[in-house]
């Protein structure tokens, strides 16, 4: 079989993921998952429940090794990349985790503002300045100084929202943004996803259960089944798709091909 | 039969493997120490954590100690006359062995304990992978201030049981039982080699060592919400009271 090599990437491209598997014991997770994504684009996954999307973004970002295949990232391949290699890749990204993950030894802001204490030379003061501006954007004010276990779920996942745009990157990845968030919250952030796309021009991918909020932010859907991207479009090439198991998803439907384990 | 063997090598197997692992992570740490820049903020809160609020378990430790060996010492002492040498007693006890190792035994108990659990759940709720995703290792971050914190302030500890223990059995054996406190003092003295100090503080320095290395390792390697947490806590501190009490026995062997 013919290795893909570094020249088939096209110059748009920024994440090539090829022929991807991951498997935790006997449980094959991923099971030969390729996928694109183009500079400036933002990508939706949807998928079941347990279909691995959270386990395809923490391969990409290289917090899980995959057990074969192999990711490029702006021409790169990093798939078997050491810590300190990855570790310069990792400050191209930001990282929404589906359950927030915040430091909780650390009140907010030094939550939000730890990439920039890490990585930059700048003073607490201006830190704090940049991330009250992060938090005014995920519609967060006056929780600078809370703990992260005084945040109800919503508010954490704004606030590691926050903490995912607060270095600026190239590339974001977002762990369902809006599950938890009441409507109107959850309508801000997909603004929120749309302008950084737009403004900052950044590449995202975007897990999320939430239909509305998939044909809202998405340029292309892309739908995780069995461990394979089955099917990859426009909302409206996904909302008139031919296969039954992406119209059963999309239509929240609980008889289809899907639930009979097809 | 076979089955037997079968669990016995794999037994082994695991063992070598986590050995490995521990080794592994000590000398990762040790690299990542001497990679500036130290964060000095974390250092300063873990000393406190594992120093400051040592203090109280470990002072009642010593002193009980220092009480009971002279207690026991002069029961023992005045069936051959040698009352005048409790005091040598209590304080080579203390500092060559006692103070080391259950002060040793208390903060495996106290701050291995609490190392694990707080990075036990740092790992189960993702925290040690938003770390990596913030481009931020880990091990710099958390193991590294733990580390020094554990290897700078368990000697301290240490002289602190030593002196609280000495204390102890002076008051036991002068005030209550009566001897000569002008003889206890001298023969403390008299009979303490800079040699015993040094031993009872590079044992310190190792027991920091064993417990922050193996604490931090069962965080680290948590699997599995409350429950693993819960179960990385008694590993750690299992562990490393086993590691200090066999290595304590190699250290002397080799220090004789
Ligand atoms: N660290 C891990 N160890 C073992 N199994 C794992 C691990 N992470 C994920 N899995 C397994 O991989 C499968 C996919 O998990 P994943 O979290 O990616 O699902 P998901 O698609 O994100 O689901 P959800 O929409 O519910 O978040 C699950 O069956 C899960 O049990
Ligand atoms: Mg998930």
């Amino acid at each position: 079989m013919p290795k893909e090599g570094q020249q088939d990437i096209k110059p748009d491209t920024l994440i090539m993921v090829r022929d991807l598997c991951k498997s935790f014991g006997s449980n094959h997770v991923l099971q030969g998952l390729n996928l694109e994504v183009n500079r400036g684009e933002d990508i939706v996954v949807i998928g079941g429940s347990g279909t691995g999307k959270s386990v395809l973004i923490k391969c990409i970002i290289g917090l899980l090794k995959p057990d074969r295949g192999t990711i490029y990232i702006d021409g790169e391949e990093i798939t078997y990349y050491n810590e300190a290699k990855l570790n310069e890749i990792r400050k191209k990204f930001g990282m929404l985790f589906q359950f927030g993950a915040l430091f909780d030894s650390m009140p907010v802001w030094e939550n939000v503002g730890f990439g920039l204490k890490q990585h930059t030379n700048l003073k607490d003061d201006e830190i704090r300045d940049i991330v009250a501006e992060k938090l005014a954007m995920v519609g967060l004010k006056g929780v600078e100084y809370l703990m992260p276990s005084e945040l109800s779920g919503g508010m954490k996942k704004r606030v590691s929202l926050a903490r995912a745009i607060a270095m600026e990157p190239e590339i974001l990845l977002y762990d369902e943004p809006t599950t938890g968030l009441d409507p109107i919250m959850a309508d801000v952030i997909n603004e929120l996803i749309i302008q950084l796309r737009e403004k900052l021009r950044v590449t995202s991918i975007a897990i999320t259960h939430d239909m509305k909020s998939a044909y809202k932010i998405g340029d292309r859907i892309a739908m995780l089944y069995k461990g394979k991207i089955i099917e990859v479009g426009t909302p409206d090439e996904i909302k008139n798709s031919k296969n039954e198991i992406v119209q059963q998803f999309i239509q929240g439907k609980s008889e289809g091909p899907i639930t009979r384990g097809e | 039969m076979v089955k037997f063997f079968d669990f016995l090598g794999s037994l082994v197997i695991r063992f070598i493997e986590e050995s490995g692992r521990i080794m592994l992570l000590f000398i990762k740490t040790l690299m990542w120490i001497f990679r500036p820049p130290l964060n000095l903020k974390n250092i300063v809160r873990q000393m406190e954590e594992v120093g400051v609020n040592s203090i109280p378990v470990v002072l009642i430790m010593s002193i009980f100690t220092g009480m009971v060996l002279a207690l026991q010492s002069y029961t023992a002492f005045r069936r051959f006359n040698a009352e005048a040498f409790i005091g040598t007693v209590v304080a080579l006890s203390m500092v060559r062995e006692l103070g080391p190792v259950l002060s040793g035994l208390m903060v495996s108990g106290r701050v291995g304990a609490a190392m694990a659990a707080e990075l036990g759940t740092m790992q189960v709720t993702e925290q040690i992978d938003a770390l990596y995703a913030l481009a931020t290792n880990p091990i710099k971050f958390l193991i590294v201030p733990r580390f020094l914190a554990a290897l700078f302030v368990m000697p301290v500890l240490v002289i602190l049981a030593d002196i609280i223990g000495i204390i102890g059995g002076y008051l036991v054996s002068v005030i209550l039982l009566g001897t000569n406190s002008t003889i206890y003092i001298k023969r403390t003295w008299d009979y303490m080699e800079l040699e015993d100090i040094y031993t009872g503080l590079l044992k310190a320095c190792i027991f920091g060592i064993i417990i922050a290395t193996i604490s931090c390792y069962q965080g680290f390697s948590t699997r599995g919400g409350a429950e693993g947490v819960g179960k990385a806590t008694t590993r750690a501190v299992v562990l490393s009271s086993l590691i200090i009490l066999i290595s304590n026995y190699f250290i002397a062997a080799l220090m004789f």
